[in-house]
This record gives C-alpha cells, structure tokens and sequence, in this order.
C-alpha cells in the first residue's frame, strides 16, 4: 500500500460528533479535488460507519472512535474506523441488508449496504468484545479523465 | 430542522439541512408529539431542503410509517434531491411510503 499522506481523529462517541465525523473527513479528502458526488458517497458511508460505532459498538455508552483517512497512490481514498466497544459476533449476518440489533433506535439495518454501494471496497473485521475495524476505499477519478 | 405545517387531516413536515443519526431523533420526538395529538390521515414528509442524509433518514420514515399505521393514515415522501431519492431507492421504502416529486423540485 502506497500512502501518499495520511491523517488521524479520534473523538468521543457522541452523536453530536457524527457530523464532525462527516466534515473532517471530507475536508481531508479535498485535496485529491473530488466531485462533489463522490465527496458525498464518502461522507455517507463514513456515517454509517461512525454512527455504527456509537449505536451498536460503544452502545452508547462513552468510549472513543478512531478515524485514519489516507490517500493512496492511484487517487484512492482509505477511510479507516474503529472502535473498541462490544463487537459483532457474526460479520456476515450483520452486514445483511435489513438486519439490525437496535431496531428502538430506528435503525434500519442498512449501514453496510449503503458503505458497501457507495464506497469500492468494504471490509469489515470484529472481535467480541474487542472492538470493529471498517476499512472503505474508493478510486476518485482524476479531473483530467473528465 | 423541521417546520410543521397542520392542515386538514394532514400534516407536512418541511425537513431541512442535514438528516443522520443524530438528528434523526430530535426529529423524531417532535414528530411523534405532533402525530400522537392530531392522528392526521396523510403525513408528507418533504425532503426538499435536505442537503444530506443517510440512512438515518430510511429509519425515520419507516418508524413514522409504524406509526400513522396505527391511526390508519399514510406517509408520502416529496421533493427529494436525486442523491435522497437513490437512497430511498436503494433501502425498498417506497413499498410503505409513497414517494412523489412534488412541485418545485425543477429549479
């Protein structure tokens, strides 16, 4: 993996900072110059997973969201997250579209989906209680392939 | 942010700027206040003012349509921006909520 820059974030696992999240990680993304559709495939992804995070990981409890953002060779964005909450003990069944655990919360178990559908890569790994990594990438395209 | 406009049987919730877990449940509160003490038979929600939304924003309309479900009444969606609308969608909501253009989408 080429990095040509990286950034990191970690931040309390409050909703507030879903927002925040969404805004840190775009105006790191802004120097590969992206549309402003791609901007927003990343942002919304990135808050699925954010939001997934403090709901389901951290259950909203306090514990802290760690963000790396990188810049791969090729005009590739890499978004990291991670948190050290409760866990997913079956990958495979949460990342099902419609599946989720916190239906009081009106989620509607579509946060993999939409990562998955907006982003180029996806890849998830858990540990109960240790924590869930979300590793997206996606290839913007250069202006001058326009 | 959200402006609610009452009308006959029906309620229209303007929803503005950004639509994600956080403000999902701010949202909520106020519209539930509103449905509980009017039990209106149709509920627009117009998205024309959204700038973002994830699927906080599906989560919101299927928990509304539970609702007016239980007085009988129905959710319409308007107005949506075409990134809104791919989300919709994609997520299969349009089988409990009707989703209409609406006027003044062109501009």
């Amino acid at each position: 993996m080429n990095i040509v820059n990286e950034a990191r974030l970690a931040f309390m696992s409050r909703s507030a900072n879903e927002s925040f999240a969404r805004v840190a990680v775009s105006g790191f993304f802004m120097q590969l110059d992206p549309t402003v559709d791609e901007l927003t495939d990343i942002k919304t992804a990135v808050s699925e997973a954010v939001t997934n995070a403090i709901v389901h990981g951290y259950r909203e409890k306090n514990g802290t969201v760690y963000i790396t953002m990188r810049i791969l060779a090729g005009n590739v964005a890499y978004v990291k997250i991670r948190d050290c909450g409760c866990g997913i003990a079956d990958v495979k069944k949460a990342m099902e579209p419609l599946y989720t655990s916190a239906p009081e919360e009106e989620r509607a178990g579509l946060g993999f989906a939409v990562m998955q559908s907006f982003m180029d890569t996806v890849r998830v790994r858990s540990a109960v209680g240790k924590g869930t990594t979300v590793v997206m990438t996606k290839a913007l395209r250069t202006r001058a392939d326009e | 942010m959200m402006k609610l406009v009452r009308g006959d049987g029906e309620i229209r919730a303007v929803l503005s700027g950004e639509i994600d877990h956080h403000s999902a449940r701010e949202l909520r509160a106020e519209l539930d206040a509103a449905l509980c003490d009017m039990a209106p038979r149709l509920l627009v929600l117009d998205f024309g003012g959204v700038t973002f939304m994830d699927s906080s924003g599906v989560g919101l309309i299927m928990g509304r349509y539970k609702l007016m479900q239980t007085f009988g009444g129905e959710v319409a969606v308007e107005n949506a921006p075409p990134r809104i609308e791919r989300m919709l969608r994609l997520s299969g909501v349009g089988q409990l909520a009707q989703i209409r253009p609406g006027k003044g989408n062109d501009e």
